[in-house]
Parts: structure tokens; C-alpha cells; sequence
């Protein structure tokens, strides 16, 4: 049984392209399997981090492929925590809907649904805007033998 | 960078697709661009085979939505088929099975698109 409470922490810093959404999920990916978790949880964990890009690159940086995207993972025995930070528009979660699929038939078009999987795949999904400053998704995973 | 490509292969009316790699916001202009191709040649009977498709994203189903009420108005549909349970439970969590058929193999959704004719011939 580990006892061992030490934060780990890594970071990868990419351009907000949608090209390098592999990169990011290779990252985590590598990292998560490091740790020892399921590649299972680690499937779910790579969806969710990312969807959580791919609206940062539509949404927060409007397709500007300059903009900074910062993961930053931080993990112990017990959770696996990814934080994500970008520098454009704050993102708002209040006013995304949970997805209608039959409206979205309608409409040809789907949104919301990355966030849906996001808060279905992870434990905890919380949003930060500090305007002017910086927006931050954090999503984590309980690990370990506790759950 | 992640691979992602699609084949075609005509079996009879019906189109398969064949999807291979990584399926996400980079690369799903790909397929649309496959499915938005079928349907300028008026081909709206298609399978979608996901055998070897190792990822999918919300963006990848997205493509989905963006074609499939065109394609039944003129009696079409696209019915998938041989998804990893990884895939499938993305499918799922998201309610597609409510308007998509999945089928287990690429025979099973062939074959109900010749059911569904034979019928209409009746």
C-alpha cells in the first residue's frame, strides 16, 4: 500500500491549432500510463482534455492559431488533475445547454456535446475566468485503490 | 500529428466507408469532405465501417449530424457498423443510437439496406 502523498506536476505549452490536439493527447496519454492508471480511465481522461482544447481553440481563441494553450497535469496515488489555461475569450459554462440530439437533427449541427462528454468522463469539470487575465478548465480523475 | 483517412468502396446502391486512424477536430473536415462527395453523386445508401478507427471526438460525431437529414430526405440513411466498444460507448453516452442504426458487422448493415428496398419494391 503507497502512502506516498507527493504532487507530481508536468506541463506542455502548443499553439491553439487543432493539429496539435494529438500532440496534447500523447502528453497525457504517456504521462497517465506513467502513473499506472487503467487505459481505460486514460481513454476517457484524453476525450475530455481533448474537447476541453477543442473548445479553446473554436471558442475562447476563435481559431486564432497563436494563441497559448498551458496543460498542466498534477497527479499523486489518488487523482489525476488536468489543468488547462488559455489567454483568449472567457468561456461562459452556465450558458452551454446539455445537448438536444433531436434539435441538432434538425439544425445539421451539433455544440455542447464536448462538454457533456467532459462532465460524463471526469469526476470533477470547474471553469475559471479571471477577465483580462487568463480562463481555466481543471478536470480530474480519482485514481488509486480508493475508488 | 494524428493520421486519419477514408476509403470507399461500392457494394451495389449501397457506399461503404471505411474509416482508419484518428477522427478528431483537425481531421474531420476529411470525412466530410467523403460524405459530402457520396452525396454530390446522389449516393445516399451508405455504411460507415469504423473497424479501424482508434479515436473519435465530438467533432468526428459532429460530421454525422451535418449530413444525415439530407440523405433521408432523398431515402437514404447511414447506418454504422463495427465499432470498437471504446467508440461505441461515445456513440452512446451521447444518445446517437436513438437516431443512428449500429450495426455489429459491415454485412449486417448491407443487408439492411437490401431489406429495406426489397421492401419498398413490394
Amino acid at each position: 500500500m503507497k502512502t506516498d502523498k507527493k504532487i507530481n506536476e508536468k506541463q506542455l505549452v502548443v499553439q491553439s491549432k487543432t493539429n496539435n490536439l494529438s500532440q496534447i493527447r500523447d502528453f497525457v496519454y504517456s504521462t497517465a500510463l506513467e502513473v499506472g492508471i487503467s487505459t481505460e480511465i486514460i481513454d476517457n481522461i484524453i476525450l475530455a482534455v481533448d474537447e476541453a482544447c477543442t473548445n479553446i481553440i473554436k471558442h475562447a481563441y476563435k481559431s486564432y492559431p497563436e494563441g497559448e494553450i498551458i496543460v498542466k497535469l498534477q497527479y499523486s496515488d489518488k487523482k489525476f488533475t488536468v489543468l488547462i489555461i488559455d489567454y483568449g475569450v472567457p468561456f461562459k459554462p452556465e450558458t452551454i445547454p446539455d445537448p438536444d440530439l433531436q434539435k441538432y437533427y434538425r439544425q445539421h449541427r451539433v455544440g455542447g456535446l464536448g462538454m457533456y462528454l467532459m462532465k460524463s468522463l471526469m469526476d470533477e469539470v470547474k471553469y475559471v475566468s479571471i477577465p483580462g487575465k487568463y480562463n481555466q478548465v481543471l478536470l480530474s480523475k480519482n485514481i488509486g485503490t480508493a475508488h | 500529428m494524428a493520421e486519419f483517412s477514408t476509403s470507399v468502396k461500392e457494394v451495389g446502391d449501397i457506399n461503404v466507408v471505411y474509416l482508419k486512424g484518428y477522427l478528431d477536430a483537425h481531421t474531420a473536415p476529411v470525412l466530410e469532405n467523403t460524405l459530402s462527395n457520396l452525396i454530390d453523386y446522389k449516393k445516399y445508401s451508405i455504411v460507415v465501417n469504423f473497424k479501424e478507427l482508434a479515436y473519435i471526438s465530438s467533432a468526428g460525431l459532429g460530421v454525422f449530424m451535418a449530413f444525415i437529414e439530407k440523405i433521408r430526405e432523398n431515402s437514404g440513411d447511414i447506418k454504422l457498423s463495427s465499432m470498437s466498444d471504446k467508440v461505441f460507448n461515445i456513440f452512446d453516452l451521447l444518445g446517437f443510437p436513438l437516431l443512428y442504426e449500429i450495426f455489429k458487422s459491415e454485412e449486417e448493415a448491407v443487408t439492411k439496406f437490401s431489406e429495406t428496398k426489397k421492401l419498398e419494391d413490394r
